[in-house]
């Protein structure tokens, strides 16, 4: 779909006309502020301000800014735009020409009255900072919160709070073992019957819990310290090897 | 020093603002506003003669007892005392407007400004540096606004007359291209905005 409204728009051709044109918007005060260094930049008379030149400069200064923040620079930009229409206009005649730009050179001047006399205001506020009154009282600084700080002592005081709250020391407590050494003797006796070499493995038997190998690695040994059964590893970390006894009858 | 002169002494070290002569007076009923001057005078004399620390300044009307600048980089670097914070471009444009032209309304400024000014006015009001001082008597009847003792406090000034008048500043505000025949009225710090 095409639409008259897909034009570029006049402050897009204004754009191209003074490219490398490098200005921070928010560090003018408002649109005359930027006129003026507009002006000072190029060095121009502002009683003769060359409108069509400093329009454009203004233009691609604000399309830099984006429009959220330009409503007064706007203002200014439609002015300036009339203004450069207005100084094509052929003029009657000298005598009977009224400058357009009249009106804008006035506020100029106004406004930079009113720079002259902040500059002079700065300096007076800045003298006086240096002299302090009696009485002055310094504003609390907001301070963030501060990181909890560790202190040993503080810490081992906090620990000594947490043993004293334990209601009865704890010296020693006799676990029953629940290893079982018997049953483990009793499954690898029956292994034993039944085959003359049988693999570690085997002997513990599925899913052995941890209290399982223990048992059963301390009958194997007892068993192999009676003369049941030999044990053999064949290499290093790798599953023993469990042997009857030759002198033990296969049943 | 006199007895006048000590009295004040203790009165200003007391006061965290500046005291006008007239409260000066009400400390001692028998003294005249001369006594009240020369007492402060041989008081700041005092001050500078004898190379203390602090000097006697007549500040926002009254007269206050101010540590001398030479002390302010120590002060500040030991954080005894905070500088005020500076205002900013905004603001001190919107002070230099309404101190020239007080009392002013809004329109006004942002007339001369060229951006709005509700913001600038809210903060500057805040801080206590404006205040509204009446309303006009144009359509919707808008507040004016003037500045305050605490603004002639800041810039250190006696009062609004110490401001540089319109003649000494570089530049003039006359009409850019005056017609042929004179302009009438030198003092264009004065003119009303010309009207579209």
């Amino acid at each position: 779909m095409t639409s008259p409204s897909a034009a570029p728009q006049p402050t897009t051709t204004a754009l191209g006309a003074d490219p490398g044109f490098v200005v921070r918007l928010d560090a003018f005060t408002g649109p005359l502020d930027l006129l003026l260094h507009l002006l000072r930049e190029d060095e121009v008379e502002i009683a003769d301000i060359p409108i069509a030149r400093i329009a454009d400069q203004f233009l691609s200064c604000i399309h830099q800014l984006g429009l959220n923040q330009a409503a007064d620079y706007l203002e200014m930009a439609g002015r300036l735009l009339r203004l450069k229409a207005q100084m094509l206009l052929p003029r009657p005649s000298d005598d009977d020409w009224e400058d357009p730009r009249h009106e804008l050179v006035r506020r100029l001047l106004e406004y930079q009255q009113i720079k002259e006399i902040v500059g002079w205001f700065e300096r007076s506020a800045e003298r006086r900072a240096l002299q302090y009154v009696r009485g002055y009282i310094p504003p609390p600084p907001e301070l963030p919160d501060l990181p909890p700080t560790l202190d040993l002592l503080a810490l081992l005081e906090a620990v000594q709070r947490v043993i004293e709250g334990i209601p009865e020391p704890v010296l020693h407590r006799v676990v029953v073992r629940p290893l079982d050494v018997e049953g483990a003797t009793t499954r690898i006796e029956a292994l034993l019957a039944e085959h003359a070499e049988f693999g570690w493995r085997q002997a513990l038997g599925e899913r052995p819990t941890i209290v399982d190998v223990l048992s059963t690695f301390l009958a194997l040994l007892e068993l192999a310290r009676r003369g049941f059964l030999h044990l053999h590893q064949p290499a290093p970390f790798a599953d023993m090897v469990i042997r009857r006894d030759t002198a033990l009858p296969a049943v | 020093m006199t007895p006048l002169s000590q009295l004040f002494e203790a009165a200003l070290f007391s006061a965290n603002r500046p005291l006008t002569v007239e409260e000066l007076q009400t400390l001692d009923a028998e003294a005249t506003l001369a006594d009240v001057r020369t007492a402060l005078d041989e008081l700041r004399e005092h001050y500078d003669f004898d190379q203390h620390a602090v000097e006697l300044l007549e500040l926002a009307g009254g007269w206050q007892i101010l540590s001398r600048p030479h002390f302010a980089e120590a002060i500040e670097q030991a954080q005894f005392a905070q500088r005020t914070p500076r205002l900013t471009g905004a603001s001190l444009e919107t002070l230099a407007i309404i101190s020239y032209r007080q009392p002013v309304g809004r329109a006004e400024i942002e007339e001369i400004r060229g951006v709005s000014a509700g913001g600038v006015l809210r903060a500057l009001q805040e801080r206590g540096m404006i205040e509204v001082v009446g309303r006009s008597e144009q359509l919707g009847r808008p507040l004016l606004y003037g500045t305050t003792a605490l603004f002639l406090e800041l810039l250190g000034l006696k009062d609004l007359a110490e401001l540089p008048r319109a003649e000494e500043l570089t530049i003039a505000l006359h009409p850019p291209r005056p017609p042929e025949a004179d302009a009438p009225g030198e003092d264009a710090a004065a003119s009303v905005p010309a009207d579209r």
